[in-house]
């Protein structure tokens, strides 16, 4: 298929690898890579601030980029979820309607593309590491993704996947919400990462670039050993070790 | 900021900064989790059965005047007196002349929120009528001169030695570290009073239209002694508690039970029908119901939110709130905490200053989830973030949110400040800026690098 990315505004910005990873699975597996630059951001920050008729402007804007695409695939549940999920509500009632559906139904992340429209469980990658799972909430709540990186993750060889009872719960990013009320939200890093952390896994494995920058963010500045690592760099970095 | 916004970000901060406090909810919390996991697991299909209580509650919220009218008649048909309460004044006035009427020297209650809702004992306080609360929790609240810290379980921020200390201060009892023997004080105390009061206050779990009857779940026995004992029975509910048919509560009392406190089912589950009858034993001599709006026609009008009203308060979206679980419930500063609080409080107090409960949300949606009567609570906060940039304009936010629009919609630009942003992100992060200086004192953000993905898309063209 012809892939087009949707490489979310902080992916770019802040975590290049995750995009270029993606890319690079995705190659793997024989897809097309098409990458268009006028994408910047989706909006979800204006949208979750209650901004919506200026969060309709960056919605508007996608729909225009990814009119060509045949398949946009990013590596963010979020943002994923904001143009498969939102997007067709925000612009319900207006003549953007239609598109945003047409544009929602050829949306997919990451994971959720290689297992359910690829059908492909495993990429051929091998990583002797212990790993533990984040489930982003978007994912897991909004897109309704909860095995779809699990499968890709059992299928590397020599991986060793620890899930913990945390697992599900919230990481306290939530956008904007991590800086607007910032005591709650690193409240709720420190229960989840520190869970995590305690697996003794070698890195937290997520969909979610967003989450593990809070994760991670908070990691680093405790000291943690145990690293973030979205699921598109685990499989990259395991296609290389093949 | 409002006084309402103020006292949470203090309260939050406290709190979210206690860590043995925290712990302490979450261990109390443990034992829910495994019990509603193990009750959850026996229903065939717990979605299903989900599905069916939303529709049971659904049918009657969405037919509301018509199934209202035809339970009152049936009440009072029973014999019991419906009285209309248009919001929280008109329900104390009722009551507190209702309670004037008994001559009553002693009012006894059992737990019921709505009465909170409508701070009925500073009311009853105030006009000299004493009220002992008989739900164990609520009597150790009201003995602390506290607000309940969760609609459910109103003390469970509460160590067993904090109690012991309340009792012994206000009953003179021996401390002891036993909860056989904590509740057998408290029970011991309440016992006498339901005998000399004259007038026992309950709220509904379900008006049953069919029937004509009011139910009542408690799993401590407090509520029908409360209901039966005195001479007069005063209940008070909200109109959105009335359901169509006796039959929905094969539903939606094991649910509310399960949901709410992992049982399978509550202790007891109680339908009263009218006053004592010629002939009949025991029950009251009167039967009075004060049926409360209080803004809950305004949420009907709400096509959106709507369904906030088929909450049967099982607090099961407190109990998987990351945010309730980490600030705890008196920071939200509601009558009803969490979630289900932060929905609905905005329009029960004013939009203008409650606000701030629906933006204190990651979104995480747990609560959707948990929820019996599938209420798309996370949704709902989002509705209201974006009702209130209407009616309450924020101008950091406009301003923030239109220059970022400016910068997303050129491309150039936004690939321009990215490279401000890395390049001197060394000096920025020195900087008190909004967001990224508030973000940088808990956290780090990953080592800045020096290409952003589309420049190294741009150079090698492939990868």
């Amino acid at each position: 298929m012809r892939v087009s990315l949707f490489i979310p505004c902080f992916i770019d910005q802040l975590t290049p690898q995750v995009g270029l990873a993606t890319a690079k699975v995705l190659k793997k597996l024989g897809q097309e890579i098409e990458f268009n630059s006028s994408q910047t951001c989706c909006g979800q920050p204006s949208y979750n601030s209650g901004q919506w008729e200026i969060a309709k402007e960056g919605a508007i804007r996608s729909l225009e980029v990814f009119k060509d695409a045949e398949v946009v695939v990013g590596p963010s549940g979020s943002c994923v979820a904001m143009m498969k999920k939102f997007y067709p509500e925000l612009l319900h009632g207006t003549k953007y309607e239609a598109e945003a559906k047409r544009l929602s139904q050829r949306t997919f992340e990451f994971s959720d593309f290689i297992v359910s429209q690829l059908k492909i469980t495993d990429v051929g990658a091998t990583l002797n590491k212990k790993v533990t799972y984040h489930d982003g909430c978007h994912a897991l709540r909004e897109l309704r993704l909860k095995e779809e990186p699990r499968k890709l993750l059992r299928a590397v060889k020599g991986l060793e996947l620890i899930e913990t009872e945390e697992a599900e719960s919230c990481c306290g990013f939530g956008g904007l919400f991590a800086v607007k009320f910032p005591m709650i939200s690193t409240a709720m890093v420190q229960v989840k990462a520190g869970a995590l952390a305690r697996t003794g896994a070698d890195y937290i494995v997520s969909s979610d670039p967003s989450c593990l920058l809070q994760i991670g963010g908070w990691l680093s500045r405790e000291g943690k050993v145990i690293r973030p690592l979205h699921i598109a760099e685990l499989l990259a970095m395991g296609i290389d070790d093949v | 900021m409002s006084d309402s916004k103020s006292i949470f970000i203090k309260e939050a901060t406290l709190t979210s900064a206690d860590g043995e406090q925290r712990q302490f909810i979450r261990t109390a919390l443990g034992g829910y989790y495994k019990n509603r996991d193990i009750y959850q697991a026996r229903y065939r299909d717990w979605e299903l059965a989900r599905d069916a209580a939303s529709l049971a509650k659904w049918s009657a919220v969405n037919n509301l005047a018509e199934v209202l009218e035809k339970f009152v008649a049936k009440f009072e048909a029973n014999g019991g007196k419906v009285h209309w309460a248009r919001d929280a004044a008109e329900a104390r006035k009722i009551i507190l002349d209702l309670v004037a009427k008994a001559n009553a020297t002693a009012v006894i209650k059992s737990k019921c929120m709505t009465t909170e809702e409508i701070h009925l004992n500073d009311a009853l306080e105030k006009a000299g009528f004493g009220v002992v609360e008989s739900d164990l929790g609520e009597f150790i609240q009201q003995l602390r001169g506290e607000a309940p810290y969760h609609f459910v379980f109103p003390c469970m921020h509460l160590k067993r030695e904090a109690i012991s200390e309340l009792f012994t201060k206000h009953l003179g009892t021996a401390p002891t570290d036993s909860p056989e023997e904590l509740t057998m004080i408290a029970r011991r105390h309440l016992r006498k009073l339901y005998i000399t009061a004259d007038v026992g206050i309950t709220g509904a779990n379900f008006l049953v239209a069919d029937t004509g009857q009011i139910s009542i779940t408690e799993n401590e026995g407090n509520a029908r002694l409360t209901a039966a004992m005195p001479r007069v029975h005063i209940a008070l509910s909200g109109i959105e508690k009335v359901i169509n048919t006796i039959d929905d509560l094969t539903v939606l009392l094991p649910m509310l039970a399960t949901a709410g406190a992992g049982q399978p089912m509550t202790c007891y589950n109680t339908l009263y029908a009218g006053p004592k009858k010629p002939g009949e034993l025991d029950g009251p001599e009167e039967f009075h119901l004060v049926l409360l709006d209080n803004a809950r026609t305004q949420i009907l009008a709400d096509p959106e939110q709507r369904d906030s009203l088929h909450c049967i308060r099982c607090g099961a979206c407190l109990n998987v709130c990351p945010i309730f679980k980490n600030i705890g419930g008196h920071a939200y500063g509601t009558t009803y905490q969490g979630p289900i609080g932060s929905v609905i409080t905005p329009h029960l107090r004013g939009l203008k200053d409650w606000n701030h409960l629906s933006g204190a949300s990651s979104l995480c949606g747990a609560c959707t989830d948990a929820c019996p009567v599938r209420i798309d609570l996370h949704h709902h906060l989002l509705q209201n973030r974006r009702n209130a940039a209407k009616v309450v304009p924020n101008l950091f936010d406009r301003v923030f949110h239109g220059s970022f629009n400016f910068v997303i919609q050129r491309p150039a630009l936004f690939s321009l400040g990215g490279k401000v942003f890395r390049k001197t992100f060394g000096l920025l992060k020195h900087l008190p800026l909004p967001y990224l200086g508030t973000w940088l004192k808990s956290r780090d953000l990953p080592a800045i690098p020096q290409k952003s993905f589309r420049e190294v898309w741009k150079d090698s063209k492939n990868v």
